[in-house]
């Protein structure tokens, strides 16, 4: 059998990028190697290890990048860079202060409660956005269910009914984008902001009314734990006290998070609904030739957006910080929306992310705990935001959004 | 029933007035705007009855007696010092900024782009602007102040290409990107001024502050006294970026790419415009105004950042967001609805606000309703477009 030239030429040419991608991918893991060679358990003191490490990414990256492999190449020179620094910056400080700081317990724990309402909110907006409708105002829909999670439980003086009021004040407002965005074809980014500053003006209005200076009463009802302490039971010894550190007394909603995970995932791949929703995302105007009815799925998705967003509030308000502040969301409806891009518009894929950001989250106020660098306490609560950042910049573009989201559907 | 497009063609050079009209219609022309306005406040006055049992119409009032505009009315006599002068003093600041931070996201809508990142070019701005002030002591006034408002507009200008540059690279999206700089830009800001950052007065002991600029590098006030918080020139400026927001747009070729791009970028590549340049262009130029808000604002009434500056008070290029799409991205409507929220933000600030009729912290949530419902309405333009249309429909059917 005989290959004609254009064919082989193809196959190497492949297998070269192939190459030169597992490269890249191998130089972004060496940069994050250079770091945590620092860290304990292994608190490497040598200032040469990190940043010859962290210079053989930089090296991978740079190799691959001049090899049409860019973004990926300058991802691992980044992060070879990145890995030098921090690695240097952690040989430098007293190894017995990064024992106080690199608890890899505590870290894990803190970084499955930054991630659950990112979980939750990233969900929402796979719905919203696989039916087609860009879910901008996932920020506001957190913060309803955030302060009428905590005003329901102050109210009736349970948390089941902070979640049922928490879930329906977001499902109400999810129905206010959707009206604006499928009846009346509004921008549907332009709706979502609006969607955010009406959250915005009503939990500001309603918190300055009924609680005021004093803030939301100290004994609002909480969402219960789940004592998973018989883990630390599992063999072998050190695995079991591990896990019963890190998740041994876990959030309900936590839970639900996880669960969400798998159940969404085997909705929205596994059953017709979930194959009708994608299409009112890919191509409605096909659906709605198939008899789908593309107004009616866009409208119960976008709700039910509304619904897992304001699920990710109410974990915020009576699931983990017991109060509501204003503004308590602090844009992680934004980082949701990013872990759901950097995921792939799947649930799997945003819980990854969602555990990236929320380890990042948990590090940052950690970082402070190092005795050099305190003076930079401020400046760790940008780490989250800088790695959505760059982790957007990085995937954008390798993900394939659904065909038809952001773009307004006219019945004929 | 004559197309848009055919009238042109018989017409030539010069549009006709169909046209125009036509035009302006699609547009909502001023009509659509105002009524929005008008709803999203009569939505606001609603929340008002029924949430707290208050009127509305007194609280309108005491919210438009804090702005100070009721010293325009000729009959309205004032005492000295007269307050209304000084609530007006305020107003006329706030316009300032949110004419300022207004272009800066108008300009970046016209290139179909949506710059929610005001704030961190806002927050950049401020920064520079602060810095230059402090730096270089007795380089003559104007000299420092052109520096520092440079200065300011270019960090904006940065802050800002880095989501253009981001948008057109690797395609993420500016709305996500410029949240992220926001935050970030916030943080930074913050870490700069706290206690042991490089930019914190060592005089202020531990307080979050960093060193006033120095007073050559304040703007002259135009009127009232700098005690005060008198009302500084930075007004001109702004009612000028109102003006080169028009010619640039409208009179540039660099406009003619920016607008082409926003209408249809597809289009614009296809007849020979670079689309990345002009994303990168358009978010710099973006920033670069509400890196000049910024500066305006420090140089005019502030003179040192502080950290409840940085991430309390300036929400105030959000309001540039409410300020742009209800003045429909023009010079004209930016004017009107810049000022519009200046007034409500002044008149609801609890400075000026009267406690006994509406708690000005309130207040302060419901200018962020009537906000939200503003941005709401104007963003579905088809439900006025709607209804204007059903009743033309209905006159024609009549004719025939």
């Amino acid at each position: 059998m005989t290959v004609d030239a254009g064919t082989a030429r193809r196959r190497l040419a492949g297998r070269r990028l192939f190459t030169t991608r597992l490269l890249a991918i191998a130089g972004i893991v060496l940069g994050a190697v250079a770091f945590w060679i620092a860290l304990p358990p292994l608190t490497t003191r040598t200032v040469a290890a990190p940043i010859a490490i962290g210079i053989v990414a930089v090296a991978c990256g740079i190799w691959a990048a001049s090899r049409k492999e860019r973004r990926l190449g300058w991802g691992a020179a980044a992060s070879g860079v990145l890995g030098i620094v921090f690695g240097v910056l952690a040989t430098r400080a007293a190894a017995d202060h990064l024992e106080a700081v690199v608890t890899w317990s505590s870290l894990v724990s803190l970084a499955l409660v930054y991630a659950t309402p990112l979980t939750f909110a990233a969900i929402g907006g796979m719905f919203s956005e696989r039916s087609g409708v860009v879910n901008i105002g996932l920020e506001g829909m957190m913060l309803m269910g955030a302060f009428f999670g905590a005003w329901g439980a102050d109210v009736t003086g349970s948390w089941m009914g902070g979640l049922l009021l928490g879930i329906l004040s977001g499902g109400l407002l999810a129905l206010v984008h959707a009206f604006f965005s499928i009846h009346l074809r509004a921008d549907q980014i332009v709706s979502g902001t609006a969607v955010i500053f009406l959250a915005y003006g009503i939990t500001g209005y309603l918190y300055n009314d009924i609680y005021g200076d004093a803030g939301t009463p100290g004994d609002l009802a909480a969402v219960p734990d789940i004592d998973l302490s018989w883990l630390g039971s599992l063999p072998p010894h050190d695995l079991g006290g591990f896990l019963e550190s890190s998740i041994g007394q876990v959030s309900l909603l936590t839970i639900l998070a996880l669960a969400l995970v798998v159940l969404s995932s085997a909705f929205m791949f596994k059953t017709s609904l979930g194959l009708r929703i994608r299409a009112c995302g890919e191509h409605p105007r096909a659906a709605d030739t198939a008899g789908i009815n593309v107004y009616g799925a866009r409208y119960a998705s976008v709700v039910m957006s509304g619904i897992l967003a304001s699920l990710g509030g109410v974990y915020l308000s009576i699931g983990f910080n017991h109060s509501f502040t204003e503004k308590m969301t602090s844009g992680r409806g934004f980082i949701a929306l990013a872990a759901l891009i950097f995921g792939n518009w799947r649930p799997s894929g945003a819980l990854a992310a969602a555990l990236l950001f929320g380890f990042s989250t948990a590090l940052a106020p950690e970082l402070e705990n190092v005795e050099s660098w305190a003076v930079y306490g401020t400046l760790f609560q940008s780490l989250p935001y800088l790695l959505t950042l760059i982790a957007v910049a990085g995937v954008i573009g390798r993900t394939v959004p659904p065909a038809a989201v952001g773009r307004p559907y006219v019945k004929q | 029933m004559t197309e848009p497009g055919s009238a042109r063609a018989q017409g030539g050079e010069r549009p006709t007035l169909a046209f125009r009209i036509a035009l302006a219609q699609r547009a909502g022309g001023i009509v659509s705007p105002f009524f929005t306005a008008l709803l999203a406040f009569f939505m606001g006055g609603l929340v008002v009855l029924f949430v707290t049992g208050k009127n509305p119409l007194s609280t309108y009032e005491a919210i438009f007696k804090g702005t100070g505009l009721n010293w325009l009315l000729p009959w309205e006599t004032c005492a000295h010092p007269c307050s209304a002068a000084l609530s007006l003093q305020q107003t006329l600041i706030q316009f300032t900024a949110l004419a300022l931070t207004g272009v800066a996201v108008a300009f970046a809508f016209r290139c179909g782009l949506f710059n929610i990142g005001g704030q961190g070019q806002y927050i950049v701005g401020t920064v520079a602007a602060v810095q230059m002030g402090i730096w270089f002591q007795g380089l003559p006034s104007a000299l420092h102040i052109l520096l520092a408002a440079g200065a300011a507009a270019l960090a904006g200008a940065l802050w800002g290409g880095i989501a253009g540059v981001l948008k057109a690279t690797v395609g993420a999206h500016e709305v996500i990107s410029t949240i992220m700089l926001n935050w970030i830009a916030l943080w930074v800001a913050s870490y700069l001024v706290t206690f042991g950052g490089p930019m914190q007065d060592p005089a202020a002991g531990t307080e979050a502050v960093s060193r006033p600029i120095s007073e050559g590098a304040q703007l002259p006030l135009l009127w009232g006294s700098r005690l005060l918080q008198g009302l500084h020139v930075g007004l001109f400026v702004a009612l000028a970026a109102l003006l080169v927001y028009w010619l640039v747009l409208n009179r540039t070729t660099l406009g003619y790419e920016v607008r082409a791009v926003g209408f249809n970028p597809e289009a614009a590549a296809y007849g020979g415009i670079d689309v990345a340049k002009s994303y990168f262009l358009a978010m710099a130029i973006s920033g670069a105004f509400a890196g000049l808000a910024g500066a305006m604002d420090i140089l005019g009434w502030r003179p040192r950042l502080d950290l409840t500056f940085v991430q309390g008070y300036s929400q105030i290029a959000f309001i540039g967001i409410a300020v742009a799409l209800l003045g429909r991205n023009t010079a004209v409507g930016i004017f009107f609805a810049g000022l519009l929220f200046a007034a409500l933000r002044t008149g609801s600030s609890t400075r000026n606000l009267d406690p006994e009729v509406f708690r000005p912290e309130l207040a302060n949530n419901l200018t962020e309703i009537i906000q939200g419902l503003i941005i709401l309405l104007v963003g579905a333009e088809t439900l006025v477009l709607y209804l204007l249309k059903s009743g033309r429909r209905l006159r024609r059917r009549g004719e025939t």
